[in-house]
């Protein structure tokens, strides 16, 4: 009889995130910040089709890393989850908080019980009420299902150390244009220009209309960066 | 409430009501009629095509039996930014499939990243009016008009339904509802194929106007109140509705055009 070798299970855990990790590495990375008026979400992405940025609901903005279709995969279950809520009590009850903590139970779930974890790394971002952000939400999900909830900015993908480096710490929110120089620069590196072309950016904007949730086309992502 | 995760084979893609039956949230119909002072109704609707796209319009009351249960009642809606819904009939499933209706186009832009074509739009009211069907039959039938600018041919379009379902798109003007074939008239002889949005808007005031005059379900304009009836118009820029104080306006020069021949 056959005897399966024993591996601890801090190997296996190792290796699924490690697996994970290169998975996440192999794609471009993006950087979401806070700016005076909303969110901004600032990807690096040459398909003009196939969106790392999306809507998910009135308020809120589903960004993803790694591979396409498992956080596709995830964004479509999100709008889901929030058209439903949204449809069985009411738009106000549709909020970031419990949406990314479903991510989360369903990314450690899938982390620890299936063969293989997913490539992915997930932000859901919102805008709040108040009028001066103050309660805008930043959560930042992993492959394990860690949920980070972050302040001013954050940066998905691989070589996150570095970029977060390049992009440094807003201490108050910037203005638009000078917060996408900023990210742009930080995506970029020292020994590389991006162009419009190459960079899908959206925005969460607070205003009157009920979607907040708008993707900004070339022409205007090249005259916020130009300033 | 969970993620909605599925397996591919059982995944109901950007259609929300199908979602909704996966989910468990199917409605339920129960056997027998039910007499019309049981719940409300909502009545005359209208839709006018001209240059710049489609102007929609309704009147504001509701009533139950004989009674008026409601006047302040919205039946013109915005089925997205390039399209309105507006409604007659029993005014729960309705307001109900109206609601359905919004969430169906939103969720299938998100879901998809693309909104549907204007074709695609009726298409899927005419699906929910056929769903009714069995609801109609018990008395509470549910018949919208459903209009919008149509970006791909650059033109306002219009269509009507009937309670099976059935969905025929009108060249120039519709009406729905208990009043219609008055509202209905009025438009008919004062339509011309180059009117201007401020003529579409009086005409369809006038329309309403004549509909109460002689529909006792139609409401007429409220002017001790101060209700108008909701006039919504659809073109390039989207869906607008037509300010309150501009139908006040309007309404009084209607009345005042009506003083001066006492004829009618």
């Amino acid at each position: 009889m056959n005897m399966p070798f024993y591996v601890a299970p801090e190997q296996v855990m190792k290796d699924r995130a490690d697996y994970a990790r290169k998975g996440i590495a192999r794609g471009r990375s993006l950087v979401a910040f806070r700016f005076d008026h909303g969110i901004a979400i600032c990807a690096e992405n040459t398909s003009s089709t196939l969106r790392k940025v999306s809507e998910i609901y009135d308020r809120i903005a589903f960004a993803g890393v790694g591979k396409y279709n498992e956080f596709d995969q995830l964004r479509i279950a999100g709008v889901r989850h929030a058209d439903m809520k949204g449809y069985a009590f009411s738009r106000e009850d549709v909020d970031a908080r419990s949406l990314a903590n479903q991510y989360a139970q369903s990314l450690g779930q899938i982390f620890t019980h299936e063969m293989k974890p997913m490539e992915v790394e997930i932000l859901v971002a919102e805008i709040g009420r108040a009028p001066d952000g103050s309660d805008d939400q930043l959560f930042h999900i992993l492959y394990d299902g860690t949920v980070v909830d972050e302040d001013m900015s954050v940066v998905l993908g691989g070589e996150t150390d570095t970029i977060g480096d390049r992009l440094g710490t807003f201490d108050a929110a910037p203005s638009l244009s000078e917060g996408l120089q900023r990210a742009v620069g930080a995506l970029a590196g020292p020994d590389r220009t991006l162009e419009p072309a190459s960079l899908e950016v959206a925005i969460l904007e607070r205003g009157e209309q009920r979607r907040t949730f708008q993707r900004l086309t070339d022409p205007q992502i090249a005259q916020l960066i130009a300033g | 409430m969970n993620l909605p995760l599925f397996r591919v084979q059982d995944d109901p893609g950007p259609d929300f009501s199908q979602l909704l039956q996966r989910s468990g949230f199917a409605s339920t119909h129960s056997a027998g009629a039910v007499a019309p002072e049981e719940y409300r109704h909502g009545t005359t609707c209208v839709a006018i095509r001209y240059a710049e796209g489609v102007l929609m319009a309704g009147d504001r009351r509701a009533t139950s039996g004989n009674l008026i249960s409601q006047r302040t009642m919205e039946k013109v809606f915005p089925a997205d930014r390039h399209s309105g819904v507006a409604i007659a009939g029993a005014a729960g499933p309705a307001i109900e499939m109206v609601k359905l209706f919004q969430l169906q186009l939103e969720h299938y832009e998100k879901v998809e990243g693309t909104a549907l074509s204007l074709d695609g739009k009726a298409n899927q009211l005419s699906q929910m009016v056929r769903s009714n069907l069995p609801m109609a039959m018990q008395g509470m039938a549910v018949v919208p008009l459903f209009a919008g600018f149509d970006l791909t041919r650059g033109e306002g379009r219009l269509y009507d339904f009937d309670i099976t379902g059935g969905r025929y798109e009108e060249a120039d003007h519709a009406s729905t509802g208990s009043g219609s074939l008055h509202a209905g008239t009025v438009i008919k002889l004062g339509y011309t194929d180059d009117m201007t949005a401020d003529q579409v808007i009086d005409l369809a005031l006038e329309g309403l106007f004549e509909a109460a005059d002689e529909d006792s379900a139609t409401g007429g304009p409220d002017l001790i109140r101060g209700i108008y009836p909701v006039v919504a118009a659809i073109t390039a820029a989207g869906y607008e509705r037509i300010g309150n104080d501009d139908l006040a306006a309007r309404t009084q020069a209607l009345i005042e055009r009506r003083r001066g021949s006492r004829s009618r």
